[in-house]
């Protein structure tokens, strides 16, 4: 299944031209299983957080994760940066195999990849300045940039629509908003190649929000930054994200570019997902396709394909045989022995 | 019925009329830092079988309006003035024995995080016929358990009498939700207000979750207030719309009118920066400058002129005067803003209806 | 829940094996020859020599472990091949010659003082304590709970030997409200056994009072402002039951376990007030057999603490996971 997604078709990256070739970042196979204890003497069990999920983002494209709570996009994202160990799969960043970086070779990976928290306030440290905060990545790098670090660190506060002379100011005197600007200042600060996003903008007011999103694709746009944007909120998803991936637990279920994941999609949990959520242009829940039930634990998921115990289109098959990822009608990558075919209404 | 009214200034209407009426609701703390203005000068009323939402940001006083109307402040500690009806009777100045008679059988809440607003030691069946014994003391023991079970029954919850004998814990963010709504309802209040009841849930979850209300509210006849940040929640499930900010009312009107022609530059301001479903990916969303307001100094004259494109557009009224809810255009649209109806009209006409968010 | 108790048994026996080894090899280290202190200034290499068989010391240190281990079960006898033979019966932790003494004799008199001081002043700071916390976390702000934060201050910073000193002289050599303290053992006269005791307990009582009254308050505050708290208000529920029901149980939790693992610890002696009220237990027992380098005397009582610690831990894992249902799960 690896094979259909590196040569996946109707992924052009929108926006200006860029180099097409080899991709940015390449995950193959990913896995992450958490043993959890239970029984008297520890007899283990498997959380089954990630399994098997692979995706490329090439330079200056921005691909969004979504899914359900427990559907295993924060691990993938904690993988790709290294800060979480996978079980298996590969990892390739510029062509190298990263999966195992350690040392040197982690530290440089720090530089080209960045990441970005959901909370702006329990990620930065309330005892450091802002500009403190901003210039660790430098200094701890060994970076001197031409003019010194100081003018360095408020060109980035800046860049993040901030005002340069607030330097000496701490976390608390900003608002969450600026606060997210400061934790994106100190993600830029090593001028990375690609960022991973971690619902950046899920502890934010509306208004706020919709600040954040655009400096972001604003500095999308500007720097050519590739983005691993991970996030549950579809609408915001849709307005950052070129390329989307629907995760399901643990699973990549469909894989596409913006305009066909949102109008046409083939997976039925894909459909499901949009149907559900509550838009300011739709009055009342009408033609809302209602999904029964939870998300299954990861601990133990469903035989065949994941979505079947939710899925209205279930049948046998879906029980015995897991559905493998391929093109679907609509152009997508979907893993699904029914794929929905046409536009949603 | 049996709570007597401390109202004797306002004749009580039980039957008729909206069975919740808030008239010029004031709360205020004292702080260290000086007065917090949660709540400013408020009104508004919630008729049986019908969805109030109430919308506004963090520091909006959305929810201390709602805590207000349950009674759960301390008195002690927050300065509440105005008039709060709850079926005819004033809650404002009621002892606490009295407006504990009303909580959770007249009305009764249910908040954000089910996991933290359960109690985690108790057995979530003998949480809900606690909910029930409480007002209905002469009631058994089995006959409050078979409500219980009864309930989380009619919520959805599979294997109702085998879950009630389960904690919190062992239950999903959505059911523990379902029991949640099923312990607000055991003794069929009149109001429910529910306070970002689908925030912490996943939207598949929530759409589950915002369909039992509805029907839940079919079955009960029950009045509601939506407390939201989730402008699409409200478009799903209101039918009257109060928009706060810094807390007072900015707008208030049918959910067609506030969703689909709204009159006020900060309901403007939060259509245009909620990205959708629909319409162009690519533009640029349109977010409202700055920050929300300090509820302890609030900015003088409308609080929201500092973030307003249109603010100082009527002289200097912006920076001076409070506005007031006042009527445009239709009945029941109620607008505090100072633009006048030329001025309102052509920006909206040229800035609003063309861009994406606002309902077409 | 038994699997839960069987593994924490478990986990209890290994530590306690694991601390027995420690102990035995700690005082194997020791500089100084035991037998030579023992025998005293004018003492020749014979004598020496015998007291070392007497102990046991010539064998191989594992040999004396397994000795030590298997006389705590069947009992064993101490002999050097002279007509000089002792008898120790199980449960049998090694034999003082300084005493000439079984450790287990002298330990069934002095662990029921131990005990018994323990017990009663825990019943007190217990119910002092947690209540004087509890209702000024309810009135918090009010004269109470400032009143109560005060003394509580005031007892928190005071020491053992100064307040118990105080005591003593003003109820004691001042006014004889009270006699010097004794110990009378319960099942022989219940009224002097908690005469005997009273001042200890007030002392110890006191003292610990005023540390768990800040926690208690702390632990109620943060519960009251729990969500679970403002749901049990929102159905309707007086505040008395809000209070007595919802909110104390959470708060008491974390107060189990920090009460457990005190008296575990103050049972494995309470030196201090047993030295100021002349009382013979544990404590004041383990230090003096400390300064006279008696062995067994030490190894018998740094087990035996170790011994209530670890059952402390087995109850308060059982009592957290009778309160807590989310423990008793995993």
């Amino acid at each position: 299944m690896t094979e259909t997604l590196v040569q996946e078709p109707g992924t052009e990256p929108v926006g200006p031209s860029r180099p097409a070739g080899e991709p940015l970042l390449v995950v193959e196979d990913l896995t992450k299983h958490f043993p959890v204890r239970s029984g008297m003497f520890g007899k283990t069990g498997l959380v089954r957080a990630v399994d098997g999920v692979s995706f490329s983002v090439r330079a200056g494209e921005t691909l969004g994760l979504v899914g359900e709570s427990g559907c295993g996009k924060t691990t993938t994202g904690r993988m790709l940066v290294r800060l979480l160990d996978s079980t298996s799969g590969k990892i390739t960043f510029e062509g190298k195999d990263i999966t195992h970086a350690k040392g040197g070779g982690l530290r440089q990976l720090r530089q080209d990849m960045q990441i970005i928290f959901q909370d702006p306030y329990a990620s930065l440290n309330p005892r450091h300045t802002v500009g403190r905060i901003v210039a660790m990545p430098l200094q701890v790098n060994g970076i001197n940039p031409p003019g010194g670090v100081k003018k360095r660190v408020q060109e980035l506060l800046e860049l993040v629509g901030l005002n340069p002379e607030h330097y000496n100011r701490y976390p608390h005197e900003f608002s969450g908003g600026q606060r997210q600007r400061i934790g994106v200042a100190r993600a830029l600060a090593l001028r990375p190649k690609i960022i991973v996003a971690d619902e950046p903008v899920s502890a934010l007011d509306v208004s706020i929000q919709a600040q954040v999103i655009n400096l972001l694709r604003e500095l999308q746009r500007e720097l050519d930054l590739a983005f691993v944007f991970i996030a549950h909120d579809l609408a915001v998803v849709r307005h950052f994200c070129q390329r989307i991936g629907v995760m399901y637990l643990g699973k990549m279920v469909e894989i596409g570019d913006r305009e066909t994941i949102y109008e046409r999609p083939a997976h039925p949990y894909t459909r499901a997902l949009l149907s559900a959520v509550p838009d300011v242009t739709k009055m009342g829940a009408s033609g809302r396709i209602r999904l029964e039930g939870d998300v299954p634990t990861p601990l133990n998921p469903p035989s065949g394909c994941r979505f079947r115990t939710r899925c209205w289109k279930a049948q046998e098959v879906c029980a015995s045989e897991e559905p493998p990822l391929t093109v679907k009608s609509n152009g997508t990558v979907a893993a699904c022995h029914f794929p929905e075919d046409g536009a949603i209404k | 019925m049996t709570a007597p009214t401390s109202a004797p200034q306002s004749p009580a209407t039980t039957d008729t009329g909206p069975y919740l009426k808030v008239n010029d609701l004031r709360v205020q703390f004292p702080t260290e830092d000086g007065i917090v203005k949660a709540v400013d000068g408020v009104s508004f009323s919630v008729e049986r079988g019908q969805t109030l939402g109430i919308v506004g940001e963090s520091g909006s006083g959305k929810s201390v309006t709602s805590l207000t109307i349950m009674g759960l402040h301390n008195t002690k500690r927050a300065r509440i003035s105005g008039e709060i009806l709850v079926g005819g009777r004033n809650v404002v100045g009621m002892s606490e024995e009295q407006t504990r008679r009303l909580r959770g059988r007249d009305m009764s809440m249910i908040f954000q995080d089910p996991l933290s607003a359960l109690h985690p030691y108790f057995k979530v069946g003998a949480q809900i016929a606690e909910a029930y014994k409480v007002h209905h003391p002469n009631a058994s023991k089995s006959e409050c358990r078979r409500r219980a079970v009864d309930m989380l029954g009619r919520v959805g919850i599979p294997q109702p009498a085998r879950r009630a004998d389960q904690y919190p814990h062992e239950f999903s963010g959505g059911m523990r939700q379902r029991a949640m709504i099923a312990m607000a309802l055991v003794n069929d209040p009149d109001l429910l207000i529910a306070d970002e009841p689908t925030t912490a849930l996943d939207v598949t979850v929530q759409a589950q979750i915002l369909d039992l209300l509805e029907d839940l509210q079919r079955e009960f006849n029950s009045a509601i207030i939506m407390i939201t940040h989730d402008l699409g929640v409200v478009a799903q499930v209101a039918d009257d719309v109060l928009v706060m900010y810094g807390g007072r009312a900015v707008e208030f009107g049918s959910v067609e009118q506030v969703m689909r022609r709204p009159q006020h530059p900060y309901t403007w301001g939060l259509l245009a920066s909620v990205p959708s479903l629909h319409g162009d990916a690519d533009a640029d969303l349109v977010p409202i400058k700055g920050n929300p307001p300090s509820l302890i100094n609030l900015p003088s004259g409308c609080a929201f002129h500092p973030r307003c494109r249109y603010a100082g557009r009527n002289g200097d009224r912006s920076f001076t005067e409070v506005p007031e809810l006042h009527q445009v255009q239709e009945r029941g649209h109620l607008v505090a803003c100072h633009l006048s109806e030329a001025d309102r009209q052509k920006f909206y006409a040229e800035d609003i209806a063309p861009s994406a968010g606002v309902a077409q | 829940m038994v699997r839960f108790l069987t593994r924490r048994v478990l986990v209890g026996v290994v530590t306690l094996i694991a601390i027995s080894i420690i102990v035995f090899g700690l005082f194997f280290a020791v500089p100084s020859s035991p037998a030579k202190v023992m025998c005293g200034k004018n003492c020749d290499a014979a004598s020496i020599a015998q007291v070392e068989t007497r102990l046991g010391l010539r064998e191989p240190i594992v040999t004396q472990y397994t000795k030590f281990m298997k006389g705590i079960f069947v009992g064993r006898t101490y002999a050097d091949g002279t007509a000089f033979e002792r008898r120790c019966d199980a449960p049998c932790l090694g034999y003082s010659f300084r005493n000439d003494e079984a450790v287990t004799t002298i330990l069934s008199r002095t662990v029921p003082v131990t005990i018994s001081i323990v017990i009663g002043a825990a019943i007190l700071w217990l119910l002092i304590g947690v209540s004087l916390g509890m209702v000024s976390a309810l009135r918090r702000g009010t004269l109470f709970d400032k009143l109560a934060i005060g003394i509580s201050l005031t007892g928190a910073s005071m020491q053992v030997f100064f307040f118990g000193l105080i005591l003593l002289f003003l109820l004691v050599y001042t006014t004889g409200l009270l006699p010097f303290p004794s110990y009378t053992p319960f099942t022989e006269n219940p009224a002097k056994w908690a005469q005997g005791l009273i001042l200890p307990w007030v002392t110890l009582g006191f003292l610990n009072s005023a540390i768990y009254a800040r926690l208690s308050r702390a632990q109620m505050l943060e519960t009251l402002s729990e969500d679970f708290v403002r749901t049990a208000r929102a159905k309707g529920l007086p505040l008395r039951r809000v209070y007595t029901k919802h909110a104390l149980r959470a708060a008491i939790t974390p107060i189990v376990t920090i009460a457990g693992l005190d008296i575990g610890a103050s049972l494995g002696g309470t030196f201090i007030t047993e030295t100021i009220f002349g009382l013979r237990g544990l404590g004041k027992e383990t230090v003096e057999a400390v300064g006279f380098l008696n062995l067994p005397i030490v190894v018998a009582t740094v087990l035996l603490a170790a011994v209530f610690i670890v059952v402390a831990n087995l109850i308060v894992d059982v009592l957290y996971a009778v309160i807590d249902p989310r423990v008793r799960l995993s």
